[in-house]
C-alpha cells in the first residue's frame, strides 16, 4: 500500500510502485480530469503538480509521487475560482478541451513562478502543451488575462 | 678572429628554471602520448550521449544526430529547465523503458547559464584548455577531474542510457583509463 495526498486528501493505494501516477489518478482514484494523450511526455495531457512542480503522470511513477502532495486539475481551486479558471472561462479557451487540464496545470506554475509573463515567458512554459484543435491564441490570451485577474485588475 | 659571447644573465638557457636533463621530458610526462590519450578521450566527449547535455546554446540536444531538444526546452538560470518545461518534469530518477522514452538519472540537466561548460564545436585543443581550467570546470582540480569521469552518476549514465539510444566509441572503463593517461602524461594540450 502507497500513501498518496491528491488534492489535499491522504489516499492508501493498493498499487505497484512503478505504475504510473496517471493511471493511478484516473483508473484508482477515478480523478479523470487528468487526460492519457501519448503516454510518452510528448502532449503534456496529462500534467499534474508534484509538490507544485508540473510532472506528466504518463512517464511518472507512483513511488516518486509516494508520500508527496499532487495537485490534479480537480485540485485546483473546489469552485473553478483560479484565475486560470476564470480566463479560460472568459475568453473562451477550450474546443473539444481534451488538452486543457494539462494547459492549464502548466500554466498554473507559470503564473506562480511569473506573474507578469511576457508572450516569449508563455512560449517557454508552454511549447510542450500541444493542442489539436489550435487553441493556442486563446490560450495566450487567457494566459494574460489571468495575470490581471490574479492581480486584482482588468475585467 | 674574436669571438662575441653573451653574457651569461642575458642568455635564454639561463633565464628560466632549468630541469634536471635539459631537453628531456620530466619524469613520467609524454606530450605524445597524453595528447594521443586526449584524442581517445575528446571522441567520447563529443559523442551524442555526452556532448548532447553541454551544448553550445540554450537548448539540450537529443538524439544519435543531436537535434535541438523538443517542446522548446531552455536551460534556465540552473540548467534544471524553466516553469512547466524544467528537466525533471519529464526526465524521471531513471530511464523510463521503451523507445522516444524519457531518459533519466537524478541529477538530469544541463550545466548552469553562468558555466556552460560547452562540449559542442570545441576542438581538442580549446576543449582539453577548458576541461582544465579550475574557473570553467566547476573549481576541480586535476584528480577531481579524473575521480568525477570514473565515478558520477551522470556520467555513468552514458553508458546505460536507456532503448534505442547509441553508446560512445569507448566503453567506460576504457574511457576512464585514457583520461587518467592524458592526465598523468602530463594533460598536454592537443596541437590543434
Amino acid at each position: 500500500m502507497v500513501k498518496l495526498t491528491v488534492n489535499k486528501k491522504e489516499y492508501q493505494v493498493d498499487a505497484s510502485p512503478d505504475m504510473p501516477l496517471l493511471w493511478v489518478l484516473r483508473d484508482i482514484l477515478g480523478l479523470t480530469g487528468t487526460k492519457f494523450g501519448c503516454g510518452m511526455a510528448l502532449c503534456g495531457a496529462c500534467t499534474v503538480h508534484l509538490n507544485g512542480e508540473a510532472v506528466r503522470s504518463c512517464v511518472t511513477l507512483l513511488d516518486r509521487a509516494a508520500g508527496q502532495e499532487i495537485t490534479t486539475i480537480e485540485g485546483l481551486s473546489t469552485d473553478n475560482s483560479h484565475p486560470l479558471q476564470k480566463a479560460w472561462i472568459q475568453a473562451d479557451v477550450p474546443q473539444c478541451g481534451y488538452c486543457q487540464s494539462g494547459q492549464i496545470m502548466s500554466a498554473a506554475v507559470l503564473l506562480r513562478e511569473n506573474p507578469h509573463p511576457t508572450d516569449k515567458d508563455i512560449d517557454d512554459a508552454m511549447t510542450g502543451n500541444i493542442c489539436r484543435c489550435g487553441t493556442y491564441p486563446r490560450i495566450r490570451k487567457a494566459i494574460h488575462l489571468a495575470a490581471q485577474l490574479q492581480e486584482g485588475g482588468a475585467q | 678572429m674574436s669571438f662575441h659571447t653573451e653574457p651569461a644573465s642575458t642568455s635564454p638557457a639561463l633565464t628560466g628554471p632549468v630541469p634536471a636533463s635539459p631537453g628531456l621530458p620530466a619524469p613520467g610526462k609524454d606530450k605524445a602520448a597524453s595528447q594521443q590519450a586526449f584524442l581517445a578521450v575528446y571522441k567520447v566527449l563529443m559523442s551524442p550521449r555526452c556532448m548532447n547535455c553541454h551544448p553550445s546554446g540554450d537548448a539540450p540536444l537529443q538524439g544519435d544526430d543531436s537535434h535541438p531538444h523538443t517542446q522548446n526546452v531552455q536551460r534556465g538560470a540552473e540548467g534544471k529547465g524553466v516553469y512547466a518545461l524544467k528537466c525533471a518534469n519529464c526526465h524521471q530518477p531513471q530511464n523510463t523503458p521503451g523507445e522516444h522514452m524519457p531518459p533519466g538519472n537524478p541529477k538530469w540537466g544541463l550545466p548552469p547559464a553562468e558555466k556552460k561548460m560547452v562540449f559542442q564545436g570545441r576542438t581538442p585543443r580549446q576543449l582539453a584548455a577548458q576541461l582544465l581550467d579550475p574557473k570553467l570546470n566547476g573549481g576541480r582540480t586535476k584528480q577531481q577531474l579524473i575521480d568525477h569521469v570514473t565515478s558520477d552518476t551522470l556520467v555513468l549514465w552514458g553508458w546505460h542510457p536507456g532503448d534505442g539510444r547509441t553508446l560512445p566509441p569507448l566503453n567506460h572503463a576504457e574511457f576512464a583509463k585514457q583520461f587518467k593517461r592524458w592526465i598523468d602524461k602530463g594533460a598536454y594540450l592537443p596541437d590543434k
